[in-house]
């Protein structure tokens, strides 16, 4: 099997697991955004991609066209994008109500305070 | 009418959202949800009752038939855990008036209406869809909703607990979408029983089993299985009471449901279990939650975060059922779906009270409580007893269907750390009667009184219905062990 034959897939890998790792990795509360995006992103292309057909048209109903590309991931991935959407809006509004609160958006800030007023409690 | 239940079960709570923008006033907003809710429990019942004497409703949304269609599939299983989701609701919204408006400013109050139900319908939409595409839409629903509604709390870790969980949450969301997308790579059909027809020709592949691997940790981290269950207490701890209440009931029971389903309705039971060590990691796992979560819930201070961590053991003895792959393992698992929900129900509500007079769930605060607030602290116990599985309550009977499963295997070193399991129970339990009922209030406070009668009645009707359906187990026992049984008969 040729190595380049799917690099599709490759792409969405190389994206997954950089995202991924950004979102364990990074203690900045706007960088977790980021690298969960980028994972959510990649599952996008791998919708779309695999519904690619080799020597395929865009789908349009006519007699001419006999080859042609699955539209339902598109539309499904739609959907997902306004969920990513809608999720990203929502982490970063809830790291403006953090930096408000805690005056950081630092992971190992917040926890250390979090301590804090454990303690004193 | 009455054939467009499935979809009315979904579309009350989804419209009836929108609605409480318009209607803005917090105590109208309250009475319009808490009718929203009622009216879809009415829905469920009546639902329920069409299967047992019709069998599986299938419905076709807007007329178009599956697999082209999205079709909405009721069998009993759904129809059960619809009963459940929105009895629980409806009685945590009869609660909510109260504790919302100590909680929450009256500007808040209306969102979180909107929150609740926009949760409430991702929940119901889990249920009553036939559409593996359809759930992951409505598993966000109800889990961006949730996320509010911690946001919500007056501590501001419930911000921080809230982002940790939309984090952990969106990463398992995003495992199922892998998971769903591979499996239509292979099958071209989101139909969950198209999925369950093409699946079997392709059940070698390397991509099936890669789907199954995703999309089961996917579940595992919305369901809380240890070790993926670090946003729940947190998460738990610091929303407000009436989030609480309803998350903890209901939430982690449908992703069971979705792990179930796939399991056997979609996979099949012979997939699952055989051509992977499925049961093998799920009873280690289910064991390890078990003594985990418990020895943790026994340090505590904080109460409400002590019964989360109970929250994630009595999880690890549902998967722990799952794991015995038995019919009668199953039927336990069905039975502490329902049953921990009253308990869990019954505690956090008689908890909402709690802080409502008290203001703090910090351990130190209950001191002398138990004369002060008798039904409260009483509704705590018996809540606490159900936890433990005493005789007389839910507990019980799901701990011993639990047992009797695990006997039937020969898996007795099993049954016997269940049973040790329940005594970490009875540590963490007693903790919190000892310094109830032992120790002497604090000098410098005036006593407390009672909770308001809005949040002890409902309350006081789980508390009930935990000791009811310990004795009279006809109703649960009885639905759940028919619907092991055809969901063993759908996996072979």
């Amino acid at each position: 099997m040729n190595f380049l034959e799917q690099y599709n897939y490759w792409i969405v890998i190389i994206l997954m697991m950089s995202g991924f790792y950004i979102v364990i990795a990074h203690g900045n509360l706007i960088k977790k955004m980021i690298g969960l995006t980028v994972f959510q992103t990649s599952v996008f292309i791998l919708y779309i991609s695999m519904s690619k057909v080799t020597a395929g048209t865009a789908p349009i109903l006519n007699e001419a066209y006999k080859v042609y590309s699955n539209p339902l991931p598109h539309v499904l991935i739609l959907t997902a994008i306004v969920v990513g959407i809608a999720t990203t809006a929502l982490g970063l509004a809830l790291v403006v109500r953090i930096k408000e609160a805690y005056g950081s958006v630092e992971e190992d800030l917040i926890q250390e305070k979090d301590l804090q007023q454990e303690g004193s409690e | 009418m009455i054939e467009h239940l499935p979809i009315l079960q979904v579309i009350i709570p989804l419209l009836a959202a929108p609605i409480c923008l318009i209607l803005r006033e917090a105590r109208l907003v309250r009475w319009f949800t808490f009718i929203a809710s009622a009216l879809a429990f009415v829905n469920s019942i009546l639902l329920l009752q069409q299967v047992q004497t019709q069998g599986t409703i299938s419905y076709s949304l807007g007329g178009w038939d599956a697999p082209i269609g999205i079709e909405y599939r009721i069998d009993l299983l759904n129809a059960y855990l619809l009963i459940l989701v929105t009895s629980i609701s409806t009685l945590a919204l009869l609660a909510a008036g109260p504790s919302l408006r100590k909680e929450l400013s009256e500007r808040k109050e209306t969102y979180f209406y909107v929150a609740y139900l926009l949760c409430l319908t991702g929940l119901l939409g889990i249920l009553a869809t036939g559409d593996a595409f359809n759930v992951f839409v409505f598993l966000e629903i109800s889990s961006l909703a949730s996320y509010t509604m911690i946001a919500m709390g007056r501590d501001r870790r419930a911000l921080w607990a809230s982002y940790q969980y939309l984090i952990m949450g969106t990463i398992g969301a995003t495992f199922i979408l892998i998971g769903i997308g591979l499996m239509y790579m292979m099958t071209g059909t989101l139909n969950m029983y198209d999925l369950a027809e093409r699946l079997p020709e392709v059940q070698q592949t390397k991509t099936v089993f890669t789907a199954f691997a995703f999309f089961v940790v996917g579940v595992c981290l919305k369901l809380a299985l240890f070790p993926l269950h670090l946003w729940l207490p947190n998460a738990y701890a610091y929303a407000p009471s009436i989030a609480t209440v309803f998350l903890a009931a209901t939430a982690t029971k449908v992703a069971i449901y979705v792990l179930l389903r796939f399991i056997f309705s979609v996979y099949g039971f012979e997939f699952s279990f055989s051509h992977l060590p499925l049961q093998e990691i799920l009873v280690a796992l289910g064991l390890m939650g078990v003594f985990a979560a418990s020895i943790v819930a026994i340090y505590q201070d904080n109460v409400k975060r002590l019964f989360a961590y109970s929250s994630v053991a009595q999880i690890g003895y549902m998967i722990l059922g799952l794991g015995v792959g038995s019919k009668t393992g199953l039927t336990a698992t069905l039975l502490h779906l329902f049953n921990h929900a009253l308990m869990k129900g019954a505690i956090f509500l008689a908890l909402a009270g709690l802080i409502y007079r008290v203001g703090s769930v910090n351990l130190k605060a209950f001191s002398g409580l138990g004369k002060q607030m008798p039904w409260t602290m009483a509704a705590i116990v018996v809540g606490g007893l159900s936890l433990i599985g005493v005789p007389l309550t839910v507990g019980f009977v799901s701990k011993w269907y639990l047992v009797l499963a695990l006997l039937e295997s020969n898996w007795w070193p099993i049954a016997v750390l269940v049973l040790i399991g329940s005594l970490l129970a009875v540590i963490y339990v007693w903790r919190i009667v000892e310094v109830a009922y032992f120790r002497k209030a604090m000098q410098d406070s005036a006593p407390y009184k009672e909770a308001p009668l809005m949040i002890l009645i409902p309350t006081w009707i789980l508390v009930l219905a935990n000791i009811y359906f310990g004795i009279d187990t006809g109703f649960t026992v009885g639905l759940s062990e028919q619907i092991a049984a055809s969901l063993f008969e759908v996996a072979k």
